[in-house]
Formats: C-alpha cells, structure tokens, sequence
C-alpha cells in the first residue's frame, strides 16, 4: 500500500500499525509525539491496534512548548 | 556551534513575528516556521502566528489543532515544517532550562526572539539535541 508520512510517499506493507510506522520511520521520542492519519489524532493507546490503510495521510507532531 | 547549518529569515517575516510578539505581551508568543533547506542552509519563507494555550508570560505550548493546521497548509505550499518560534518578553534570547528539557525534535530550528530590550528585539536560531543547545547561523534579509 502506499501511504504519504510527513508529506512523502511511503510503499508499506499492508497491515502495517501506527506503532510499527513510527519504528519504521525512527521518529526520535516518540512518546513526545502526537500522531495523526488523515488529520484524526490517533491516541497513543491506540498506537499498536491502528492500521493503516492505502492512500492514508499521516503527519507526526512534536509537542512544542518551553519557558523562559 | 554548528557551522553547517545557516537559518535565513527575510526582514518582513522577521517584522511579522517581532509585531506578533509585541501585540501577544505580556505573554509569550509562539508560531511555527516552515520552509526549504538545501545544503544545510534553511530558508524560512513561511512563518505562522499560533496560539500560546498557556496564556502565560513565562511558558508557552502550542495548540497542536492549529500546529496540524499550519503542517497541511505547508504541504498545500510545498514547504516543510522547519522548526518554531517564540518569545522571551523579558528575558534573554537563549533556550532556557524548560525550552531545552521540552524541546524534543532534534531536527527542528528553535527561533528565540527576546524583548528584553525595549528598543532592540534580539532574534537567534538554535539546534537543540540531546539537552544541549547548539547556536545556528541566523541571516536577515531584505
């Protein structure tokens, strides 16, 4: 199946997990990251059980905060 | 630092985040930046005003609706999310303890913008990966 991941076209197997995505892509942190497929936030409880589907659009996003 | 990667920022973006800092005081304002990089040199051609969810003079987050918001309009631009910005009102232009221990993409440009100055708003880019900070080379262009 062919899915777009931060704006890039990605070939991978069917059945593949939010979860297995972010390993696949080695996201660093990823317990910092809040994903999102076809612009449904995904929680991170549902990682594991997610799969993807052919055509889907994911997009990881950082928290982003700080002090000064 | 780090003397291969070199942040550019056109004047008129820099005008419009200094003019969103100012409006958004006492608060701290934050956005994102978004762009092209080439041979280790980011162009910010795109910089987005976004909510501070934390209202706050000494913290900022952002709201990750309007992150998620600004991420596609990028992609409808053919830009690529870069990095983000935000304010210090009364503080320094430097990532502080709580912006080094929450900045958790190793890939991104932190963009500070200190008002600490009145009269000269002090603007500069770090990398931040593995609790250090790394200046960038920040150039302002017409």
């Amino acid at each position: 199946m062919q899915i777009t991941v931060t704006g890039k076209r990605k070939e991978l197997p069917d059945g593949t997990t939010v979860e297995q995505l972010l390993s696949l892509e080695q996201v660093d942190m990823p317990e910092y990251v809040t994903v999102t497929v076809n612009n449904d936030f995904i929680q991170t409880a549902d990682r594991a059980a997610k799969e993807l589907h052919d055509g889907d659009v994911v997009e990881f996003l950082y928290f982003m905060g700080g002090g000064c | 630092m780090n003397p291969n990667t070199k942040v550019r920022l056109s004047g008129a973006n820099a005008k419009k985040l200094i003019e969103h800092a100012l409006r958004e005081l006492p608060n701290e304002a934050c956005g994102l930046l978004a762009g092209t990089e080439e041979n280790g040199i980011r162009d910010i051609k795109e910089v987005y005003l976004l909510r501070n969810t934390d209202a706050s003079p000494e913290h900022f987050s952002l709201d990750p609706m309007e992150q998620l918001a600004a991420i596609r309009d990028m992609r409808e631009k053919g830009l690529n999310p870069l990095g983000n910005w935000h304010s210090h009102p009364e503080t320094p232009s430097r990532p502080s303890e709580e912006d080094i221990r929450l900045a958790y993409d190793p890939a991104a440009t932190y963009m500070i913008l200190s008002l600490e100055s009145e009269t000269v708003p002090n603007l500069n880019a770090f990398r931040i990966r593995n609790g250090e900070a790394e200046w960038e080379i920040l150039e302002l262009y017409d």
